[in-house]
């Protein structure tokens, strides 16, 4: 029993971390800078806010719903808090607080939006998350006035750069998701209720849940990594605009795919979309290493979520003979 | 009557699926032009013979003649090309495309590569007259009744010149009326040398247009008789088989007590009846009735998955509201549905988290799964109901029928219902794991549940039960006790809404 546990770990799992590892010393090879510390901290800061995104996007794509709202929404989460954050009437400490509840608050409502229009009407999360995508947009767009909010407290900055045994903090928070992510799924009643719902909606309906709140709370958990991610894209830029955040969605997504969730729903793991993150932002910085332009790297990133998703068809098949 | 050559002949048939060999051995001739009925219960093969003779299922062994040469359909569309058509039980209608874009779907008459609508509308008014049904060819099919949209289906079979046309039980949503007018076109069709195979549950009708009948039991052939040769109760015992007493357990000794539920004028449809019944504990309640009564759809309705108009119902004498299955279940009120690869279980999922999804807080703290307690009970019930798997981690998709179903039933033990519906329990599962569900209804009995059984099989409810309520067009025709239960009662109560209450057209050597 032990042995295909391991096995299939092996097919879901180890597998994307073996295709990184491969990538890693491919980008050695060719790029000596690549493996340096400043580099690898560099990447670390990079893959954070993509990686705390991402874990909430697979809940939702578990669940067989997508979110195309993110970045997005994640522009008028750093707009309300850098509002918040630099109103002067606060001291500094309480205004540091009240940005990231602000920040948490504005994208648990919008998740929440999004869970419960999807549900309350049977709408496809696409076309709602679409919807709020540019509701988002917009409302950050007018909040701020469409201008770049900065100055924000020196204490605040600072601790965007600040590292813990050469970590990025950013990055720590970003991997200690990633593990909480990981227990609810495997270890709580709601995780065990995602992947039910995601496998067959109606068997768990007609077993006396209410698949409903569920979804509804994916979507309003999607909605809280979205909000923490704006707070650590402020800690790392210094600026709060309504124009960050746009195509973010995308990368999130292609992090969950990658790692190997199933768009259908129902099958999937959070380490897989954090190996997910770590495999776009190594290519992308590795790429950048060895010389090739911005246009080319969009190629080649495309061209891997095809390949990874190509791949994952293999990989089921593969796994239904280890359950068999 | 003189033999006519054959058009089919099938020679040691032989399908078999994970635990249960679905066909086994069928020799089987049908005869140019004759209209050759196929008789069985649920799952005694013939949707897996007709499966495979129009190309959806490949044979494991045996052979196949059509027109005297080998026939081996790899598709359905070989079997199409071969003028074999077949008319489904469900429907394969296009709900947005108009009646004549949905007959002619797959020839649509072409002018430079525009359909040519002059041309279809005409030719679809021609089939639609030939079928007798009044409906403009423009009308998009969704806007059409069921009976209506079965004779777009018919129609559509007869649109292309076929050979053999196969009818799977085409009666079972239709009025007497449109029954008439079915069986008139099938005699056309025979007249022009069209040979027909009809499947149907309702013996009756099938000895009003039939030539020749075969009956399958548990994937054997019985028999094949020329129609005039043989009466309905033979052709009934030939279906049942001859060991029926030791095929369903009774257990006189358990006798329901007090009443546990009761239904008050429930009602789904505005058109149709309020239904009222009851149910004591420890009794065994058959709900019997034709395919499309509305027996699954009041099961639905008491249970909250499906909306209902009006009704209320009493648990322990004491009023439950039930909006959702969740209600229910929290009641103590289970269905086990229908399909239960689409309603009852995750496929791919592990048995343990199958049988613990009626009730994790058994198995959780604050949230929290237990893994141990939920494999703990999981074991239990599986060595309970000795549900044949190799753990408990295996996904439920690779038990075979018999065990998915009884993974389904350890779901609902799980939960420790008052009230158990069973709707189809034992449908598409093999002799052995069949006595062994029924076995399981009978310790359910004795613990005092109240326990529901919806089948179409109406032997099994004749031998499990203590009651059957019968419907009949969306309503009770009426209730029988097992002291008064026979075949021809409870037929005649199932038929009774469709017929205005004039005797069954039962031909006189076909009474007792």
């Amino acid at each position: 029993m032990r042995a295909k546990n391991i096995a299939y770990f092996l097919l879901r799992e180890a597998g994307i971390g073996l295709a990184l590892v491969v990538l890693c010393i491919i980008f050695s090879i060719f790029a000596p800078r690549f493996a340096s510390v400043a580099n690898l901290t560099n990447i670390f800061t990079q893959i954070s806010i993509n990686t705390v995104i991402a874990v909430g996007m697979t809940f939702v794509i578990l669940l067989g719903g997508i979110d195309l709202s993110v970045g997005s929404v994640l522009a008028l989460c750093t707009v309300v808090a850098g509002l918040v954050i630099t109103n002067e009437a606060l001291p500094v400490p309480l205004a540091i607080v009240c940005a990231v509840l602000s920040s948490i608050a504005v994208g648990m409502a919008c998740g929440f939006f999004n869970g419960f229009v999807t549900e309350r009407w049977k709408i496809h999360s696409f076309i709602v998350t679409l919807g709020m995508l540019n509701i988002a947009r917009g409302a950050a767009l007018q909040i701020s006035g469409s201008r770049t909010i900065f100055s924000f407290p020196s204490a605040f900055n600072q601790f965007g750069t600040e590292t813990l045994f050469g970590m990025p903090y950013i990055f720590i928070i970003a991997v200690v998701l990633v593990l909480a992510g990981r227990f609810v799924l495997n270890r709580t009643v709601f995780g065990r209720m995602i992947f039910a719902i995601g496998n067959n909606e109606e068997a768990v309906r007609l077993s006396g849940h209410n698949p409903s709140l569920f979804k509804i709370a994916a979507f309003t958990l999607c909605g809280v990594t979205v909000g923490l991610a704006a707070i650590m894209y402020m800690l790392r830029l210094n600026i709060s605009s309504p124009i960050l955040g746009v195509g973010f969605e995308l990368n999130a997504i292609a992090a969950v795919v990658i790692g190997g969730t199933s768009m259908s729903g129902g099958k999937g793991s959070m380490v897989g979309t954090f190996l997910g993150a770590c495999i776009i932002g190594v290519l992308n910085n590795g790429l950048l290493l060895i010389g090739m332009g911005d246009f080319t790297r969009q190629m080649v990133t495309g061209a891997i979520i095809i390949l990874a998703v190509i791949i994952d068809t293999y990989r089921a098949k593969i796994s239904v003979q280890v359950a068999a | 009557m003189n033999e006519a050559p054959n058009i089919f002949a099938l020679k040691g048939i032989t399908k078999q699926f994970p635990g249960v060999t679905a066909l086994d051995h069928i020799d089987l001739d049908i005869r140019q032009g004759e209209v050759h009925i196929l008789v069985g219960e649920n799952g005694a093969g013939k949707s897996s013979l007709i499966k495979i003779i129009c190309g959806i299922y490949a044979l494991d062994e045996g052979e196949m003649y059509y027109q005297g040469a080998p026939y081996t359909p790899q598709t359905p569309l070989d079997a199409i090309k071969a003028g074999i058509r077949v008319v489904y039980q469900e429907f394969n209608l296009l709900p947005f495309l108009s009646v004549a874009e949905n007959i002619f779907f797959e020839q649509l008459p072409q002018n430079a590569g525009l359909v040519d609508f002059t041309s279809l509308y005409r030719k679809t008014q021609s089939v639609l007259d030939e079928v007798g049904l009044d409906v403009s060819p423009k009308t998009k099919v969704e806007q059409l009744g069921v009976a209506q949209m079965q004779l777009i289906e018919i129609a559509k079979a007869i649109s292309s010149a076929s050979k053999v046309l196969i009818l799977d039980e085409p009666t079972a949503t239709l009025t007497p009326k449109e029954i008439s007018r079915l069986f008139e076109i099938i005699d056309r069709l025979k007249r022009r040398g069209v040979t027909i195979i009809y499947i149907s549950h309702r013996l009756q009708e099938t000895f009003e247009i039939g030539d020749r009948i075969t009956v399958l039991r548990n994937g054997r052939k019985v028999n094949t008789c020329a129609i005039e040769d043989v009466t309905v109760p033979e052709i009934v015992t030939m279906m049942v088989g001859k060991e029926m007493g030791a095929e369903y357990p009774f257990e006189a000794s358990i006798q329901p007590g007090k009443e546990i539920f009761r239904v008050e004028n429930l009602q789904i449809r505005s058109s149709h009846a309020p239904i009222s019944f009851n149910l004591r504990e420890g009794e065994l309640l058959g709900i019997a009735g034709l395919v499309g009564s509305g027996r699954t759809e009041a099961m639905r309705a008491i249970f909250g998955a499906d909306p209902k108009l009006s009704g209320r119902l009493f648990l322990h004498d004491r009023e439950i509201h039930v909006a959702s299955p969740k209600d229910a279940v929290q009641n103590g009120i289970s269905l086990l549905t229908e399909d239960r690869k689409r309603q009852g279980l995750i496929l791919d999922m592990p048995c343990y988290v199958n049988i613990t999804m009626t009730d994790l807080t058994q198995v959780s703290a604050r949230g929290l799964l237990h893994h141990r307690a939920e494999v703990s009970a999981a074991e239990r019930l599986i060595a309970e109901l000795s549900i044949k798997t190799p753990s408990v981690d295996k996904w439920v998709r690779f038990l075979s029928g018999g065990n998915q179903q009884k993974v389904v039933l350890a779901k609902w033990l799980f939960r420790r219902p008052t009230v158990l519906i069973f709707d189809e329990p034992t449908r598409g599962i093999d002799v052995g794991a069949k006595f062994e569900i029924y076995t399981l209804l009978w310790r359910l009995a004795a613990e005092g549940k109240g326990i529901i059984i919806v089948s179409s099989d109406l032997p099994e409810l004749l031998g499990i039960c203590h009651r059957i309520v019968v419907f009949s067009n969306w309503k009770i025709a009426g209730e029988v006790e097992r002291s008064d239960f026979s075949q021809e009662k409870i037929l005649s109560l199932a038929y009774q809404e469709y017929i205005n209450h004039t005797p069954l057209p039962i031909r006189e050597e076909a009474r007792p």
